[in-house]
């Protein structure tokens, strides 16, 4: 026997008022490294023993703020920068609907951060062996003793004086406790029987995800939320002749204020007729020019000259400032826009009506700008 | 660490007069500023009195839930103190009293009780079978005897085992408190919807009672623990309180304070995504004009302060601290309070005069007034009760 290596002496006590005095003593008696085990946590021991406060909360506050600050850079990342879609309205800084997921990934990684540094650190992974394991002590301080146990390696521990205090506690069953004898092979986690044991938890839980979401969601009562006496977009339909799920609007409809252009193979009618509501005023013009500057320089060139941005792709359209563009009629450019002219489009679904307008009188501005009258310099 | 004995002798001591004093004055002075008040401009002091009930409402029924609560829960740290916690609740013996002039105005400041303005609005003329005087009084007049009913029978059995040390009394506050407690829930709930919910008929929120009851909690912990820490400076507990006792009623109060901003972000946020019209006009009135800086302000006032304040471990051991957060956030609760009722009666920015100080005055008065009469005729330490020697030992 005398050969083992001693761990420390324990002993044990009935009540938690014994164990809570018993741990005042130990630690007024100068003892550092001695610990107390109890079924549950009981009130004022960390008094008791003197601890200073633990300083996992530290682990806790700087893993918790990482969380805090990862989730709002990755989420201004991916709605901000990445791939802003607007949703509901609102901004892609969507501060407010931020808030609770950086709420639940701060709680997430404080907790998991917690665990994972009280592993690592305080019980000094990948060690899982202590000298207590399995003792007769250990078996009764989970159940309904409380015990205190002195550790060889505290400065003051002597076996007599160690086996003297625990006495003069009135400590009952004192017992030295040694460490086992493969003590230089320490048990790790890598042990083929735990890591079994993890793989054989790990297929569980995968296998039973796995069928759980692929296969029982599929089974009969669990797919009643996905099949139901509905068409859904982009479903065929027996109902319907055409086989369509979706149905097209009845012929004629209009949506919502767009009323459909009246000139469609009429440009003559057009030119004649239309008049131009808008004012050339500061705001029109600028419209006029944003409008123009998007939708029509690609062809036209920002000044209307026909030189095209779009490298011979496309056939050249003519100068803007040709005689027949000039003499045109307001209402003729604006047919154009609307009803578009042999190759080139309309523009009646990109443009409203008032928009249309305004390019056309910043088409006229352009226009201008080539051929300014000797009175503009004015 | 001195254990305290099971057999001491408790020797009862009074209260200074000047607390008595104080009281009087406030009260005195605030109710003279408050009838003047009611004669100057009846519908600005409705609502300040309508304030001033929800704030005093919110420390008597808070405080009795806390009394409730400990029984249920069999919590051991705040028996040495549960009697404070029963001088507050005392006063829902005034509420009726402090409720009258409201309803005196009823038509001030309930836009429903107008029936021209009923007639013709659809989700007002929907709403009428609820929203009608005749079941309004009846509700109002439900819950103060819920409340004052309950808080007769919980006080009468702790008073009688000040005497009898009669345990089965815990036993019967026991059941009396798992009784009062859905009572409690759904009073409070409706208390908060027809006093403060109905002054903007047309809107609804779902969560308002749980954020009034957030509220509700948060007042009566400040204020027991502003009682507790000064009673315990004085040593009128006979026994010290220690910093254990003292970092549960922080952690308590913190805890509501995080409740608070949960349940007031989770209205806000709901609000604010779905964007109904019919919900919105509601936050939108509370940023017109200068309203805008009140609403700004409570984030910092009711959360971001007293979050720090409260945050670590120390801050909530010590007495000082704990003392100015709690007025601090009795304030909160009155900043909060007028927050959720006074854009009804000023649309277009902030109102603050005379008027909006007379009544806090008075309330003030009125709680230390009920407070040190209560404690007049009352031992401060719930003598009898089987939890006082661990309670008074309790240790974190
Ligand atoms: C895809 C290239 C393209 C774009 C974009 C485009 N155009 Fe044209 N445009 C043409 C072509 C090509 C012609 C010549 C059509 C033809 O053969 O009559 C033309 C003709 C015209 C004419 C008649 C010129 C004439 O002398 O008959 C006008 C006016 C005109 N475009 C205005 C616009 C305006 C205004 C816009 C912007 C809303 C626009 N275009 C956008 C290609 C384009």
């Amino acid at each position: 026997m005398n050969d083992k290596i001693l761990y420390g002496y324990t002993g044990i006590f009935d009540t938690p008022d014994e164990i809570i005095n018993a741990a005042e003593k130990v630690s007024d008696a100068g003892y550092k490294k001695y610990d107390i085990n109890t079924p549950y946590p009981v009130h004022g021991m960390d008094g008791a023993m003197k601890l200073p406060p633990s300083k996992l909360g530290y682990a806790a506050l700087v893993f918790g703020l990482t969380g805090t600050f990862a989730a709002l850079a990755i989420m201004y990342f991916m709605s901000v920068l990445d791939y802003p879609i607007v949703i509901g309205g609102k901004p892609f800084f969507a501060f407010p609907a931020f808030v609770p997921i950086m709420f639940e990934v701060t709680v997430l990684s404080a907790s998991i951060a917690t665990v994972v540094t009280m592993i690592a650190f305080f019980f000094k992974f990948p060690n899982i062996s202590h000298p207590l394991h399995g003792t007769n002590y250990m078996k009764k301080v989970s159940s309904d003793k409380y015990g205190v146990c002195l550790q060889s390696e505290d400065e003051k521990f002597t076996e007599d004086g160690a086996k003297e205090l625990l006495a003069s506690l009135n400590a009952k069953d004192i017992t030295p406790i040694y460490f086992p004898d493969e003590v230089h092979e320490k048990q790790t986690v890598f042990e083929p029987k735990f890591i079994s044991l993890l793989l054989f938890v790990a297929i569980i839980t995968s296998g039973g995800t796995y069928f759980a979401l692929n296969k029982l969601m599929f089974m009969l009562p669990f797919n009643w939320m996905m099949y139901q006496e509905k068409t859904v977009p982009q479903e065929s339909s027996t109902i319907f002749a055409d086989g369509f799920g979706m149905r097209p609007p009845v012929e004629g409809t209009i949506s919502r204020g767009n009323m459909p252009y009246q000139f469609k193979d009429q440009p003559e009618l057009a030119a004649m007729l239309l008049k131009n509501p808008l004012v050339p005023d500061e705001q029109t013009l600028a419209t006029g020019k944003e409008k123009y500057d998007i939708y029509c320089s690609p062809c036209h060139g920002y000044f209307g000259e026909g030189d095209s941005r779009l490298r011979g792709q496309y056939p050249n359209p003519p100068s803007l400032h040709s005689e027949k563009s000039r003499t045109s009629s307001d209402g003729s450019i604006y047919h154009v826009i609307s009803a578009g002219q042999n190759i080139m489009p309309s523009y009646s679904t990109q443009l409203t009506r008032q928009e249309r307008w305004a390019t056309v009188l910043y088409v006229r501005a352009l226009q201008r700008s080539f051929n300014a009258k000797e009175s503009d310099l004015e | 660490m001195s254990a305290v004995e099971s057999n001491f002798e408790y020797v009862k001591k009074d209260l200074p007069a000047s607390w008595n004093k104080l009281g009087l004055l406030l009260t005195g002075i605030g109710l003279l500023l408050v009838v003047v008040a009611f004669f100057v401009d009846h519908t600005r002091a409705a609502f300040n009195n309508l304030i001033m009930l929800m704030f005093l409402s919110s420390i008597g029924v808070g405080a009795l839930f806390i009394i409730a609560l400990e029984y249920l829960a069999g919590a051991v740290w705040s028996t040495p103190y549960r009697r404070i916690m029963e001088f507050l609740a005392a006063t829902l013996l005034i509420l009726p009293l402090v409720a009258l002039p409201v309803y005196m105005n009823l038509h001030d400041l309930f836009h429903w009780t107008h029936e021209e303005a009923v007639q013709g609005d659809y989700i007002l003329e929907a709403k009428t079978p609820y929203l009608n005087i005749p079941f309004f009084t009846i509700r109002v007049a439900a819950f103060f005897a819920v409340w004052i009913i309950f808080f007769f029978l919980l006080i009468r059995n702790s008073k009688k085992q000040d005497e009898s040390k009669d345990q089965s009394l815990t036993t019967k506050n026991i059941r009396l408190s798992a009784i009062f407690m859905p009572f409690f829930a759904i009073t409070l709930t409706f208390a908060s919807i027809d006093w403060m919910m109905s002054l903007e008929p047309h809107w609804f929120s779902t969560i308002f009672g749980v954020y009034y009851f957030s509220g509700t909690v948060l007042a009566a912990l400040a204020a027991g623990t502003y009682a507790i820490i000064v009673l315990n400076e004085k040593g009128y507990f006979q026994f010290k309180l220690v910093k254990d006792h003292f970092y549960s009623l922080g952690a308590l109060m913190f805890a509501f304070i995080n409740f608070w901003a949960y349940i007031a972000f989770s209205q806000f946020m709901l609000i604010w995504y779905a964007n109904l019209p019919e919900e919105t006009f509601w936050y939108l009135n509370k940023w017109e004009g200068s309203w805008m800086f009140v609403s700004i302000g409570l984030i910092f006032v009711h959360f971001v302060i007293p979050y720090f304040g409260l945050l670590s471990q120390p801050s909530k051991m010590n007495p000082k601290n704990l003392k100015f957060m709690s007025l601090w956030i009795l304030f909160a609760h009155f900043y909060d309070l007028y927050w959720l009722i006074m854009p009804t009666y000023s649309a277009d920015g902030i109102a603050f005069g005379w008027m909006e100080l007379a009544f806090p005055i008075a309330g003030l008065g009125l709680l230390i007034l009920i407070f040190s009469m209560r404690a007049k005729n009352q031992n401060l330490l719930p003598i009898g009760d089987p939890k006082l020697k661990r309670g008074l030992n309790f240790r974190l």
